[in-house]
């Protein structure tokens, strides 16, 4: 008899400095690989839509001679299109040109076709057709704080962004600069980072400026999102409005990972990193630690992850999916890529000697 | 100026643009473009004139603004035109253009 139930598998994407690797499996644990896609190109943000009755993956490649391009494949990489005029293209009045994808995200069900890119130089795009043409938002590029925004090490970039499944609240981070929320679809900007530290400036407390290193919502609280910051770890309950610490618990409160549970209520995870001169897992012992009630305290997660792992895990190196129970995947700038199928509890290694990882997405889609 | 629309004789002066074997797929599988140019063209020109089919080549050499991207080399009978005049450099027909990536990365 044919089961009554759709048919589930697993799709993790692993984005790494010299070319992208793709795995399926069907329980998470066992995976096969194809790949390096994009050889020679890194590949620093990924996207995977499971919307509109597909599987579209979607990549930021950056190639040191040919420069980024955005491409897309809808049969998990067998074959990859581009758009002859490029899928990200600065307008020619803003005199810019296009560094690097940092960040693709696809939207809610609820506005199909609509992606989102955060990029290098600091701006978003938005696509409504699936992330094959994306336009410049016009209201934070055009805002006033621009010209103070700085770089990070990494470059100057918008790297997350968080839209409201329902409103038009939408957040965005960037390094640096900190937190940026609109309340109107994008139209209009205010930075939002009060409470959140930049100890490296002149005040501490500016509107502007934090080296915010990765922000994600809370799914099931209205309002509520974390930021793990250049130094601090932090939640806000009213939209951004303000920004308490939550890092008591943790044994660094550096790093550049924040995950959120695709579900349930105050569980976010993250994997500190002793800093700011080591940036490494603290005493070379990597884990991740998981809240559950929303930063109030912490658990250390680390059985099946190595001791003596003295390499980081970027801010996109890491994802979760949407299974029951979500599954929680990491790599590391040594290569070397982890997976949990329990939130976390036990993991796997399910991939190694990888280039440096910059970026992983999975996700749970249909077929076999 | 040439563009893509001239079309002159076959024994028309033209100038020739070799590409590395990396980029010949983004270009029909053709390892040497040409352009049809009745006198000198700059090498921005040039560029556009034997691009016009291929806009995926075209993003690979420069970037929106135009700038030849940073480890891209053009070099114009043997020298690279960064030392010259740039992508303003004139080029004229029966010289030939060697598109090549310089050595970086790691």
């Amino acid at each position: 008899m044919v089961g009554m139930t759709t048919a589930k598998s697993f799709v993790l994407a692993i984005g790494t400095k010299k070319g992208l690797w793709i795995a399926t499996s069907q329980d998470r644990r066992e995976w096969s690989f194809t790949g390096p896609h994009f050889l020679m190109s890194e590949i620093p943000s990924i996207g995977i839509d499971t919307r509109n009755g597909r599987t579209r993956i979607m990549v930021g490649v950056r190639n040191e001679h040919w420069g980024p391009t955005v491409a897309h494949s809808d049969d998990l990489g067998a074959t990859w299109s581009e758009p002859e005029q490029g899928a990200i293209k600065f307008p020619e009045d803003t005199g810019a040109a296009l560094e690097r994808i940092w960040q693709i995200y696809p939207d809610a069900e609820s506005r199909p076709g609509v992606v989102w890119a955060g990029a290098e130089p600091i701006s978003v795009w938005k696509s409504t057709d699936g992330g094959e043409h994306f336009e410049l938002n016009r209201g934070l590029w055009d805002h006033p704080h621009r010209t103070e925004w700085g770089a990070g090490y990494g470059g100057a970039a918008a790297h997350s962004i968080v839209v409201h499944p329902a409103r038009e609240t939408v957040h965005v981070a960037m390094s640096t600069g900190g937190v940026y929320r609109s309340l109107d679809g994008g139209a209009s900007w205010e930075a939002r980072n009060r409470g959140i530290s930049a100890y490296f400036m002149p005040d501490p407390n500016p509107e502007f400026g934090q080296c915010v290193h990765k922000i994600a919502a809370d799914a099931a609280v209205d309002g509520r999102l974390y930021a793990q910051n250049h130094h601090g770890v932090y939640r806000t309950d009213d939209n951004a409005e303000t920004w308490n610490s939550i890092a008591e618990g943790l044994p660094a409160d550096f790093g550049f990972v924040m995950l959120t549970h695709p579900r349930r209520e105050g569980t976010a995870w993250v994997v500190p990193l002793k800093a700011d001169g080591e940036r490494i897992p603290p005493n070379g012992e990597l884990a991740v630690h998981r809240t559950d009630d929303a930063g109030g305290s912490w658990k250390r997660l680390s059985n099946g992850l190595p001791t003596g792992e003295y390499n980081s895990v970027l801010r996109d190196a890491a994802s979760v999916d949407t299974a029951e129970p979500a599954g929680v995947y990491f790599g590391t700038r040594g290569g070397t890529v982890y997976a949990s199928a329990d939130e976390g509890e036990t993991f796997t290694e399910v991939a190694a000697h990888l280039p440096d990882v910059l970026c992983v997405r999975a996700a749970v889609v249909a077929g076999a | 100026m040439a563009t893509a629309g001239d079309r002159g004789q076959a024994a028309a002066p033209s100038i020739t643009v070799v590409l590395p074997s990396i980029l010949q797929p983004l270009a029909g599988g053709q390892s040497i473009l040409t352009a049809p140019a009745d006198g000198p063209v700059t090498v921005a020109e040039l560029l556009d004139a034997v691009t016009t089919d291929f806009a995926v080549l075209a993003r690979r050499l420069r970037d929106e603004t135009g700038a030849l991207r940073r480890f891209v080399n053009i070099y114009v009978d043997g020298d690279e035109v960064r030392r010259l005049q740039g992508l303003e450099t004139e080029v004229s027909p029966g010289q030939e253009v060697l598109v090549i990536q310089s050595v970086a990365g790691g």
